[in-house]
């Protein structure tokens, strides 16, 4: 079993996200040690792209702050390779392919391995891209995690057999932000993945209350929030540690409840 | 290796949520690519509607000062809308009406190609929304009205560089939002299959012409074709029925802003390298993270950090060639074209013109030269005079 895996072991994942380097590295690492004490089971670290085509505003600009303040790929593994060995759930990266790409896919992957990072979400390499990354991704084993989409129809079964870690269920059309509603049939998604593999599947993208948490965990094995997290880190700065270590609170009560 | 490759680059580099869309636009063109009835539709609209066949003007005094090769310009700027972007969208629109779509939504640079979008919607009776970056609706206000008159509501883009690449970025997230009913009408040989070899297909048209054209004219091929590049659009039309004749030279003209050596430009050939971007692999230009280039060109229809992917493998197997021209070359090229010719070129075609100045005199007087006028000049009449600090009250 990969790490991955362990964080939906008898319970409903909640997964957060964050945006690395926002506002500073510093924050951000003091962000995961929060994240993790107040009940996150898995973190997702968005390597800042500048051009996040599949992000909503919030995320948008979280990732120029981030790259503002002078944030690279090598100070984000630098970092993290520091304060790996005391952080125990698992660590992903979420980002753009041609961050990948640009650094050099196999360099990336190996230094993933070497740091610890147990999974890698790519938004815009499709499954019929995926050869871009799988075979490195397969040489230093880091879990390379598919998204399914309101619109895959059956294109889902495919995904999830290939899918890796977990599969990333998008909630719904358009960018990731926090919505009032989400109207798509998640369990009708999450059933048909279900029938070709018996990966775990998390729901992301206009998550933010606790209530929307508790309603998607009825249907899936656990629940991805953001830009509600990444909205936080925005309005207080560096003084995000406590306000974010709060609302992660009563949304871990949710899931694991 | 997946669909839609030109040797390494091309491929399909989208969210999921956009497969299905790109999946079925596929399959549709592929069919009505073949349909007697919809080639016959899109060639009346090219002929009754847009103005084509367009000229291969011998541009006489041109020739007879730079002293080198016989000059021919193949006039695009006298299609309808002004510029080669409305055979592009012509044939997207009407493909999008047959597979029952209802709504264009259109990235646009200059405007040439937003005013085409919104044009053709008029026309065929369907709503239309463009994103413009911010800066651009600034530089090229005119359009921004052009396209309004049309019916077309813009959106002025304020998010990273505020130019074409952002513009590209939130059509994107909108057709994203919104894909049932939308149709993405990218105005550049670039994105993800099948955009590059379908833009392609329905610029071709350009290269189709000049090829008859030249012919009956001169009764042999011409020695070199150039064309500005952004995307790539009119390069590619325009070189595209060339590119198995070997003796034709095929040069593109790129944009290198205030110069290669500098931040300020936009050459993506002779400073990019390849990446992976807005759906496609190419070149970009891009710093060592694979962070995209904030590019600066004066001309807003070439200010853009990557090329088509069909214009990246033409590169790589040496078929073609890219040279850098800058801002004050094209303006100086402008200017030339006007005065010689009494033919205002865009400052995007401007690009081409002004590489055409260099490399005319060096070539003999038995060679022909073809330059791609992809636009005509009047919407960069106002930021010519800006920048030679003329203060005109408009």
């Amino acid at each position: 079993m990969t790490k991955i895996k362990e964080a939906f072991e008898n319970k409903k994942a909640f997964i957060g996200y964050l945006t690395a380097g926002d506002p500073d590295l510093e924050t951000t690492e003091k962000l995961i040690f929060t994240m993790e004490q107040n009940g996150v089971d898995l973190i997702e670290i968005g390597i800042p792209f500048s051009d996040p085509v599949a992000e909503g505003p919030v995320i948008q600009d979280a990732d120029l702050r981030a790259l503002q303040s002078g944030t690279t790929t090598e100070k984000i593994f630098e970092m993290l390779e520091r304060i790996r060995p005391a952080v125990h759930v698992p660590l992903v990266f979420l980002t753009y392919c041609n961050a990948v790409f640009g650094y050099g896919t196999d360099r990336f992957l190996a230094r993933c391995q070497s740091v610890g990072i147990d999974g890698l979400i790519v938004p815009d390499v499709p499954y019929e891209e995926r050869e871009e990354l799988a075979p490195f991704c397969d040489q230093y084993g880091v879990d390379l995690i598919a998204l399914v989409a309101p619109t895959s129809e059956e294109r889902v079964y495919k995904i999830a057999k290939a899918s890796q870690g977990f599969l990333y269920v998008v909630s719904s059309l358009g960018v990731t932000g926090v919505r009032e509603s989400i109207q798509t049939n998640i369990e009708s998604i999450v059933k048909a993945a279900k029938t070709v593999s018996d990966i775990p599947c998390a729901v992301g993208f206009g998550i933010s209350t606790p209530e929307q948490a508790k309603h998607f965990c009825q249907y899936a094995d656990g629940i991805i929030i953001g830009s509600a997290i990444v909205r936080l880190i925005g309005q207080y700065g560096r003084e995000c540690i406590e306000p974010v270590a709060q609302y992660v609170r009563t949304i871990a009560e949710a899931c694991h409840s | 290796m997946s669909k839609g490759r030109f040797g390494i680059h091309g491929g399909q580099y989208i969210p999921e949520t956009l497969m299905n869309a790109v999946n079925d636009l596929e399959k549709e063109y592929a069919f009505y690519k073949e349909d007697e009835q919809f080639n016959r539709e899109l060639t009346q609209l090219y002929q009754e509607y847009a103005g084509r066949p367009s000229l291969l003007y011998y541009a006489e005094k041109m020739t007879k000062d730079l002293g080198g090769a016989k000059i021919y310009l193949k006039r695009e700027d006298l299609n309808h809308t002004g510029s080669h972007k409305i055979n592009n969208a012509l044939g997207q629109a009407l493909l999008a009406k047959k597979m029952g779509k209802t709504r264009l939504i259109a990235e646009t640079g200059a405007g040439q190609h937003g005013v085409a979008t919104a044009t053709v919607a008029a026309l065929l009776g369907m709503e239309c929304e463009i994103f413009m970056g911010k800066t651009d609706t600034e530089r090229q206000a005119l359009n921004v009205y052009r396209m309004e008159l049309l019916g077309a509501k813009v959106h002025p883009v304020t998010s990273g560089t505020m130019t074409l690449k952002d513009a590209v970025n939130e059509t994107f997230r909108e057709w994203v939002s919104r894909i049932d009913d939308t149709h993405y009408v990218i105005g550049s040989v670039m994105g993800p299959h099948p955009f590059p070899t379908m833009v392609r297909d329905f610029q071709a048209v350009i290269s189709r012409e000049i090829k008859a054209q030249i012919l009956e004219k001169e009764g042999r091929l011409p020695d070199a074709v150039l064309a500005c590049v952004g995307g790539g659009s009119n390069a590619i039309g325009a070189f595209y029925h060339f590119i198995k004749d070997e003796q034709v030279r095929l040069i593109g003209c790129e944009a290198a802003g205030l110069g290669v050596d500098r931040p300020e430009n936009a050459a993506t050939i002779a400073n990019g390298r390849v990446g992976i971007f807005h759906g496609m692999k190419s070149y970009f230009c891009q710093n060592e993270f694979g962070q995209i280039a904030p590019v600066y060109s004066i001309s807003a229809g070439l200010d853009y950090p990557g090329i088509g992917p069909e214009h990246a493998d033409l590169k790589d197997t040496g078929r073609a060639e890219y040279v850098p021209v800058t801002d004050e070359e094209a303006v100086n090229a402008f200017e030339y074209l006007s005065r010689t010719e009494g033919i205002i070129p865009a400052i995007e075609s401007s690009h081409a013109v002004a590489h055409a100045l260099k490399l005319a005199p060096t070539m003999g007087k038995d060679q022909i030269m073809v330059i791609n006028i992809s636009g005509r000049g009047d919407k960069d009449v106002a930021a010519i005079a800006r920048y030679r600090g003329v203060d005109i009250h408009d």
